[in-house]
């Protein structure tokens, strides 16, 4: 058994080299002391940090996107307890049909997505903002957020809603002061997943937003120039930090979630 | 129905009135568009003014235009090696993974998933600065002595995009197929070993049909959307590398023709889902076989 595995083992450990390689280029670039991006490298610098600092039309890219970021995940999260919580806990008429239609985004092409939405708003009439970005967004954030949260509500104890409503706790009682601290961890990940899907989301962005770029929409404007290339690999290294950071609370809750309710560690529930 | 208990009829209202609003929204955000772009294809635009009467014209001009020919048909390939690429490398890792990540299972699905939290723009980006002409894999390569010019193959062409979007799509393939393997009943396996299947015949026979709706899974959430993207063949594609999406927005943009747009966009979508369907029957003839 130990022999068979090896040339397996060996080839986990090659893939992850190809997967790592673009990632592992980003802080060495971040660092280089050239204004272009090819080898050999010339030395240590933080000075494209600096002169991110000094960049207004950046800061305000990053607030735009962390105010659709932050509106994404709030909406997703949102819609998504609605229908976790209807799905995995009654049955209706229509239950896999409709639930297969929210999770449809999945599937369908960004660009396909974008376009639509666009000349929705266009025939309406609507000006582009952010808030048609983050109207895009939360269509294909709630796939993701329906995921994790369905889990979230089918595995919990419903044991323990029933004592609840034995004792004398209102249909509303039990759900704020008993289902929801259950289900809290559930709602922490599925935000902390929509925001860091949305705050890299370019394609659907890139359609609907006016004249407020958001973060994504900026970097490929900064990629025409190669002057600004350096600005940009220490932009991406810092916001890689960030979403490790999230990601990782994201994950330590959703383990929190699923030894609270009792449920086994499932990850990527994607399908 | 009809004889439904008023109990499960309360439940039954209750389940429908909670999903009613995120199915509201994703009727009015995602049907609504979708039957619109639909429509939009049957019309025409004079530059701002829009004939709502029904036309096929841009359907037979997407269908018959060489050039919009051949960018359909090299996305369709594109997409399909991309699909079978990733599918082929990942299926090792996710079988590894189960089989024989032992306590780390986590940590190896953790770190596989980490590289795609890099801004999606800057790890395409970076794939042109290691295939590049004085990119890393060149100087890797001259300075390893293997080739003495740089290899040009690699870059500006469809190689460059297969290869870029082989490595986007990577943990779309690796989580479902992992799923997927772990859910087989390790019991099974044993018996197969115990009534004398080699190992080969075993994986065959046993393991990989089990597997395949992670295949399936898999084949379908890459195959259908990378016919979407236009970030990757703008970018490391140059001219011959370029994908029907990108045709679909410049329609939308600089040509200012958004209904041939549509038409594009709707044939697009509509020759994958084939295509899809396709595929999800063939599979299902080719397990009943193995279960027969």
């Amino acid at each position: 058994m130990k022999d068979s595995s090896r040339p397996l083992k060996l080839f986990a450990y090659t893939y992850l080299v190809f997967l790592y390689a673009p990632v592992l280029l980003l802080p060495v670039f971040a660092f280089n002391n050239s204004t272009t991006i090819a080898f050999p490298l010339q030395g240590f610098t933080l000075n494209w940090f600096n002169t991110l600092a000094e960049q207004t039309s950046l800061h305000n890219s990053l607030e735009n996107s962390l105010l659709v970021a932050i509106s994404t995940a709030v909406l997703s999260t949102c819609l998504a307890v609605l229908a976790s919580r209807a799905s995995a806990r009654y049955e209706f008429f229509g239950k896999k049909t409709i639930l297969s239609f929210l999770m449809l985004p999945l599937l369908l092409p960004e660009i396909i997505i974008g376009v639509s939405l666009l000349v929705v708003l266009i025939q309406l009439g609507l000006p582009l903002s952010l808030w048609t970005v983050i109207l895009g967004h939360t269509l294909i954030c709630m796939p993701f957020s329906i995921a994790i949260l369905y889990s979230a509500f089918a595995n919990m104890d419903q044991s323990l809603e029933e004592v609840s409503l034995d004792l004398g706790e209102t249909q509303w009682g039990t759900f704020r002061r008993v289902t929801l601290p259950l289900v809290t961890p559930g709602l922490l990940s599925s935000f902390l997943i929509a925001f860091t899907i949305s705050l890299d989301e370019f394609i659907i962005a890139f359609f609907l937003t006016g004249t407020q770029a958001t973060l994504p929409v900026y970097i490929w404007g900064q990629l025409r120039f190669p002057a600004k290339l350096p600005g940009v690999m220490a932009l991406g290294f810092m916001l890689l930090l960030l979403s490790l950071v999230l990601l990782s609370l994201g994950e330590y809750f959703r383990r929190r979630m699923n030894r609270l309710t009792g449920g086994e560690v499932q990850l990527g529930k994607f399908s | 129905m009809t004889t439904a208990t008023p109990w499960i009829g309360s439940d039954y209202r209750r389940g429908l009135r909670l999903i009613g609003l995120p199915f509201g929204y994703s009727l009015l955000l995602l049907a609504a568009p979708l039957l619109l772009i639909f429509l939009l294809g049957f019309w025409t635009q004079d530059y701002l003014v829009l004939d709502r009467s029904f036309k096929l014209d841009n359907y037979i001009e997407a269908w018959s235009h060489p050039l919009y020919r051949v960018l359909m048909l090299r996305s369709l390939g594109i997409s399909a090696v991309v699909t079978l690429a990733t599918v082929l490398l990942a299926y090792p890792m996710a079988y590894f993974i189960s089989f024989y990540g032992g306590n780390h299972k986590a940590l190896w699905l953790f770190l596989v998933t980490i590289p795609f939290w890099t801004s999606y723009l800057l790890r395409v980006f970076l794939w042109k600065v290691i295939l590049g002409y004085n990119g890393v894999l060149n100087s890797t390569l001259e300075w390893l002595g293997l080739i003495e010019e740089p290899l040009t193959f690699i870059l500006y062409n469809v190689n460059a995009v297969v290869i870029t979007l082989t490595h986007a799509w990577a943990p779309f393939a690796i989580l479902p197929i992992f799923v997927a393997l772990e859910k087989i009943d390790r019991s099974l396996l044993e018996s197969a070993t115990d009534l004398g299947d080699s190992p080969l015949r075993r994986f065959l026979h046993v393991t990989l049909p089990l597997s395949m709706p992670g295949v399936v899974a898999a084949a379908l959430i890459i195959f259908i959307p990378t016919i979407g993207d236009y970030v990757t063949p703008r970018l490391v594609g140059g001219k011959d590398g370029l994908m029907i999406a990108n045709m679909i927005q410049v329609q939308f943009s600089k040509a200012n023709n958004a209904p041939l747009g549509a038409a594009l966009a709707v044939s697009a979508m509509g020759i994958v889902s084939m295509v899809a369907l396709l595929f999800v029957a063939l599979n299902r003839r080719w397990l009943r076989k193995q279960g027969s």
